[in-house]
């Protein structure tokens, strides 16, 4: 199994790799600091990976990205799956009053995304196979109050996803958008943690069986469809004056 | 935030530092310092207020293997990893984890801060026996290797020193080469305290071993319980089935263990193993952690949570010290649901570990206002018959206990003031006990 993963010292996406470390897989990781890349590295080597290479990029410079990706095609050969992972979440405040910040937000967890998915796409259309994974979130599925910077550009991406999922059919390529909901890692470090949260080990954990299944779109935990479900089905008149 | 120990009790307001990195967890300290008083914290799986403080820094994200060679059986990982996690990665390869609680949810860090013991303590010691060496992180900033040979004070301060010398950022430990990772069982019936005591003396040879115990039985059945002992499997399959687990999702109602269901669960129990086939072949999991596929098992002691009294007591005085603690407490109005006895062999170096040559005893009590008074009782018992409490496992003992009971407190206090001169680590527990102001 060769698996690429981007944004890969994410909590999510280096959960998500140690669960294909010990399935033996091969391994190709993108990020932004090497000397986690290298302690990644030893890590998966030790749980069990059958090998793994990186390559050190800043994923919100969109120039380097088909270089990088083309790295990950000569080291795998071939890309099963592609899993992407990268993203900031940034402070609605900062945003809302500041256009140049919000436009970085939305470059790194939007437009970053569709420029590796437009490559990646070069990749497996010429391959006529493998998965593309890229984790989104619950928060694209209505703008709220709190996070709609944030939630806008993950939309954004949500609505890519399920267009290219339909172009990219024809060549065997499989789509997956992975929604998490409230996750506790590095990124909430600010935040009180209730009942709703989960670890990046059970969001990873899902992530994996997503791609395994085949699923279209993925919540994490399952109960976050419904939540969201009930979130865009409460009319606009009222919620317009919900802080939620 | 609201945190608690394993035993949720007691249960403070504390602000929760989770760096993602070793490098943002030494940018907290030295001139950059900006918190105060603050301790470590690994899974949470000690009971009382041991990773209990103002501030409190986790570990959980120190959690990568960093080396391991798989020839001679030495791993080098964060001090997050878990023991579920160590054994994962070293089973494939026919090593065991020297040392094992009974659970594996346990972070190496907080394996080597309280010492912790297994099943196998009369054959092989506790597990900083069989740790190496690790770097610990000081409150200058500055990151010490300690082992037996290099900064030994610090090693043998550390080893069982409830963090209050430092943050341990990662640990090398030697592992065990195991024939099989299945476990021949057996499990043997004794009638009372001393029938039960003379089976753990003459099975000594026997490498995991423990006795689950009766704690309401009374009169000539006091004491009556259920020796298990083990082996490994001489061959046999590496790698076992993974387990169904269940969990508890919340607080059960404060009159869910009560003395009536704690009867009758304690009597089932021993009338289920009364009929057990000899010898079983169990996997490790089942045998080792049986309580870790009921997840979150402690919210059975509803919302005020409960406390456990682990104690040892040298051998000499134990026959006669644990009678009359089991007699204390089966008289009570209240009962311990879960009761384990075991045998330990010789103490090490370290300053504050628990295991000394002698017997010890695990009493879980529901936090009720009846408890602290028997507690108290227990003490005066514990500290007359020569024995000590597992730190670990405390949430209440007094300072006058504590001392009396670990005579190298003094030492560990003059070595903590070298290490941390600004009294940086500090834990509810260690201003209890005395050991930090």
């Amino acid at each position: 199994m060769k698996i690429l993963i981007i944004g890969a010292t994410s909590a999510i996406a280096k959960a998500s790799a140690r669960l294909y470390a010990a399935r033996k897989a091969q391994l190709f990781l993108i990020a932004r600091n090497e000397e986690l890349l290298i302690e990644l590295k030893e890590d998966l080597m030790i749980r069990g990976a059958h090998s793994v290479a990186y390559y050190v990029l800043d994923l919100s410079n969109q120039k380097n990205h088909g270089e990088a990706l083309e790295q990950a095609r000569q080291s795998l050969e071939e890309i099963d799956i592609a899993l992407l992972c990268h993203g900031s979440l940034p402070d609605q405040e900062t945003c809302e009053n500041d256009y140049n910040r919000a436009k970085e937000e939305i470059n790194v967890n939007g437009l970053s995304i569709i420029s590796l998915c437009t490559e990646l796409s070069k990749v497996f259309k010429a391959q006529q196979s493998g998965v593309l994974a890229a984790i989104t979130s619950v928060a694209g599925d209505r703008g709220r109050q709190p996070n709609f910077i944030y939630g806008a550009a993950k939309s954004m991406v949500s609505t890519y996803l399920q267009g290219l999922r339909g172009k990219l059919l024809a060549h065997k390529v499989h789509v997956i958008d992975i929604k998490p909901g409230l996750v506790d890692s590095p990124m909430t470090s600010k935040f009180d943690k209730g009942l709703l949260w989960s670890t990046p080990e059970l969001v990873a954990n899902r992530i994996v069986r997503g791609i395994d299944r085949k699923n279209h779109t993925v919540y994490v935990p399952g109960y976050w469809r419904i939540i969201m479900a009930t979130v865009c089905l409460i009319p606009e008149f009222i919620f317009k004056r919900l802080k939620i | 935030m609201q945190l608690h120990g394993w035993g949720r009790f007691p249960g403070v307001t504390a602000e929760l530092l989770e760096p993602p990195t070793r490098e943002s967890i030494q940018k907290l300290f030295g001139t950059k310092k900006k918190h105060g008083p603050m301790i470590a914290r690994g899974a949470g799986r000690s009971y009382g207020d041991s990773s209990l403080a103002d501030t409190v820094l986790s570990s959980r994200f120190l959690d990568s293997f960093l080396e391991f060679n798989a020839t001679t059986g030495i791993i080098k990982c964060g001090a997050g990893v878990s023991m579920g996690a160590l054994l994962t990665v070293i089973i494939p390869e026919g090593f065991f984890a020297p040392v094992l609680p009974g659970t594996k949810f346990v972070s190496i860090g907080g394996a080597i801060a309280a010492d912790i013991h297994g099943k196998n303590h009369h054959t092989d010691g506790s597990f900083c026996d069989h740790v190496r060496s690790f770097s610990l992180l000081l409150s200058s900033g500055e990151i010490i290797q300690c082992s037996r040979d290099e900064n030994r004070d610090a090693f043998l301060a550390t080893c069982g020193g409830m963090g209050l010398t430092g943050i341990i950022i990662n640990a090398t430990i030697s592992l065990h080469k195991v024939s099989s990772v299945f476990i021949k069982r057996n499990s043997i019936v004794a009638k009372d305290l001393d029938d039960c005591m003379d089976l753990i003396d003459q099975n000594e040879d026997s490498k995991h071993s423990f006795a689950w115990l009766d704690c309401l039985a009374r009169g000539k059945s006091l004491g009556r319980s259920i020796l298990h002992l083990a082996d490994h499997c001489a061959d046999g399959p590496q790698q076992p089935k993974s387990r169904v687990s269940l969990s508890v999702p919340f607080g059960t109602p404060r009159f869910f263990l009560n003395r009536l269901s704690n009867k009758l669960f304690n009597n089932a129990i021993y009338e289920m193993w009364k009929h057990r086939k000899n010898p079983s072949i169990v996997n490790y999991d089942s045998y080792f952690f049986p309580l870790d596929n009921i997840r979150n098992w402690n919210r059975l002691y509803g919302s005020k949570g409960f406390l456990q009294y682990q104690f040892v007591m040298p051998s000499s005085s134990a026959r006669e010290g644990i009678r009359e603690i089991l007699k204390i407490v089966s008289e009570s109005s209240t009962g311990s649901f879960i009761s384990v006895l075991k045998k330990f062999g010789n103490a090490n170096q370290n300053l504050l570990s628990f295991p000394t040559a002698g017997y010890t005893l695990a009493l879980d009590f529901k936090n009720e206002p009846s408890v602290f008074p028997l507690l108290s009782k227990l003490d005066e018992v514990l500290l007359a018959h020569g024995g000590r409490l597992y730190l670990a496992k405390d949430s209440r003992m007094s300072e006058d206990v504590f001392k009396a009971a670990y005579p190298n407190w003094e030492r560990f206090v003059e070595i903590k003031k070298t290490l941390d001169p600004s009294n940086t680590f500090v834990s509810h527990q260690s201003m209890r006990l005395g050991l930090t102001q």
